[in-house]
């Protein structure tokens, strides 16, 4: 049931565009600010080649939105004000240690994974090919972390502390993810998705718990109500200084080429 | 076979223009040569990382900032590489991976000038990409004849590599250059800031010694003189067709001579920079290497005792 000139399927379909593009421009940002500071140089390489995939995504999605008539993808990349962004606040959130980082890459790429498998067979086309591409890439990402998330976990000693402390941490923010900011009954209804947040939280549920039994770490528990939503442009102050620094030479001259 | 037979038939195979492979025996002073050289150019590449670090959060554009993260990643792969040769080179030696790395903040192992200097801008970041990486390509090509065959074979690939870096800059170069006023300004100001270290880039006219003996191994075949010269006569064409002034008047190529004369950089204040990491920015980077190292510590240990690479499961 594609009909992108019904207003309100274009509407949720540019909403759910805007939120998939910036949880990926973020987390690749975030992920490149490791650069030249990974524990090894091998880790080095293989994170940053995970950040360029991120920051390819974000790239894909913001053209999607550019030829549904939303500004130029730099703009939105680089000219927007912090209350315009819809990602969730997971990503936002600066890197603290590796295993914060790791941690939060793994939750994240699980939670994608499932969003991407949910949208495979999407009614809107252009996005459903782009999906089927991503998939393959994120199916790597997720092999990465979940290495590195068994071998911190099995460790012991001041890595499996750090790991445990970096959960804490991040725990809150897990049910971000799963916002769709009031969308989610027209996405589903447009078959722009095939999941309920509900469903998608389940599954990410089903397999992280199996993870974290492998890795030797205890469940966390309920997750906390959100108490800030960052799909409804509810965000953190480490967002707006992100944008800052991303944005410091675009904006120094909006209007030149560079 | 006696120690003087050995060195005879090393001698031997390196005038035969053969490669000398990491098992093959060979003289202490070729190793350390070797080890030397490749240890500057393995942290050269780790260190010059960082300049260009500093702007990957703020490029300017969805695709610079791709072509930036690409070109970091390139180099730390670069540095990833380089070690690994030097690895096996100082093992006989009993140095390992990690002293490797922490030398770097010890100050026991130099880097190339041009990375203690400071990035300030985007302008900056593009001169590194197009005349930093242009000179380190001539540098390097000149090494792929080395005699140590698995030094040549990482700067085969390097070298295919640091072509895209070139790219690159040049791109962000000629955007700048076809842009506004201020981009143009920023562009000339870049410009002059990078000149000097650019020419001491390639290091002392005379022959030191250990350059010398470096040539008698046929570890490296040119002069820095011969060096620096090739990079004048690809750039300096290149740079005066966008426009941009050089920043030395005396600068002009000599017929008679076949050669280009132009004002020595300040070789003093240079060396200094990199004997004894007093640049702009040589401590701070330093800092920035040795925590990413020290701190982490902790990290290492735990995928070591684990045994299972994270790296292969990409
Ligand atoms: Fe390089
Ligand atoms: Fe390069």
């Amino acid at each position: 049931m594609n009909n992108i000139n019904d207003l309100r399927y274009r509407e949720v379909l540019i909403e759910c565009l805007y939120q998939m593009a910036d949880d990926k421009l973020l987390l690749g940002h975030r992920d490149s600010e490791w650069l030249g500071c990974c524990p090894d140089i091998e880790g080095d390489v293989a994170f940053s080649s995970i950040a360029q995939d991120e920051v390819g995504h974000a790239t894909f999605y913001y053209q999607l939105l550019h030829q549904l008539g939303e500004d130029d993808p730099d703009r939105l990349a680089f000219g927007r004000d912090a209350s315009k962004w819809r990602n969730c606040m997971l990503v936002e959130r600066e890197n603290d240690d590796w295993t914060y980082s790791i941690t939060r890459h793994l939750f994240f790429d699980q939670f994608d994974q499932i969003r991407l498998q949910a949208m495979c067979t999407s009614s809107y086309e252009p996005l459903q090919h782009g999906v089927k591409k991503m998939i393959r890439e994120e199916y790597y990402h997720l092999l990465h972390m979940k290495t590195w998330f068994k071998q911190l976990g099995r460790a012991g000693g001041v890595a499996t502390q750090k790991l445990q402390q970096a959960i804490e941490k991040l725990w809150p923010d897990v049910n971000g993810m799963f916002s769709f900011a009031g969308i989610e009954e027209d996405l589903l209804r447009f078959e722009l998705i095939q999941l309920t947040p509900t469903e998608m939280r389940v599954k990410w549920e089903a397999e992280m718990k199996a993870l974290f039994q492998q890795a030797n770490m205890s469940w966390p528990g309920e997750f906390p109500q959100l108490k800030h939503d960052g799909r409804k442009g509810e965000h953190s102050a480490a967002l707006k200084t992100l944008l800052l620094t991303m944005g410091e030479v675009y904006q120094s001259e909006p209007s030149a080429k560079w | 076979m006696t120690e003087e037979k050995q060195y005879a038939s090393f001698m031997e195979r390196i005038r035969a223009g053969e490669k000398i492979e990491a098992t093959d025996w060979m003289p202490i002073e070729y190793r350390k040569l070797l080890i030397k050289l490749i240890h500057m150019h393995a942290v050269s590449e780790i260190m010059g990382a960082y300049p260009e670090k500093e702007w990957v959060p703020r490029a300017p554009s969805l695709r610079r900032k791709l072509a930036i993260m690409a070109k970091v990643q390139d180099e730390m792969g670069h540095g990833q590489l380089l070690l690994r040769v030097v690895e096996d080179l100082s093992a006989p030696l009993g140095r390992t991976r990690e002293e490797l790395v922490s030398d770097i903040y010890h100050g026991k192992v130099k880097f190339h000038n041009v990375f203690h200097m400071e990035a300030r801008t985007w302008a900056d970041a593009g001169v590194i990409g197009w005349l930093v990486d242009g000179a380190a390509i001539i540098n390097q090509a000149s090494l792929l004849e080395t005699s140590y065959g698995p030094y040549a074979r990482v700067l085969k690939r390097i070298c295919a590599e640091e072509s895209f870096h070139m790219q690159h800059g040049e791109n962000i170069i000629l955007a700048l250059a076809m842009g506004t006023d201020a981009q143009r300004q920023s562009l000339q100001t870049a410009l002059d800031y990078w000149w000097e270290s650019l020419l001491f880039f390639f290091g002392p006219q005379e022959v030191t010694p250990a350059a010398k003996q470096m040539m008698h191994y046929q570890i490296r075949l040119k002069t820095n003189e011969e060096l620096r010269q090739k990079f004048l006569d690809k750039y300096v064409p290149r740079i005066q067709s966008l426009g941009l002034t050089i920043p030395d008047l005396s600068l002009r190529y000599d017929d008679s001579q076949k050669k280009w004369r132009y004002q020595a950089p300040d070789w003093h204040k240079f060396s200094q920079i990199v004997t004894q990491n007093k640049g702009p920015k040589s401590e701070e980077r330093m800092l920035l290497r040795k925590k990413a190292h020290e701190d982490q510590q902790w990290v290492r240990e735990a995928m070591r005792n684990h045994n299972i690479s994270i790296s292969s499961a990409l």
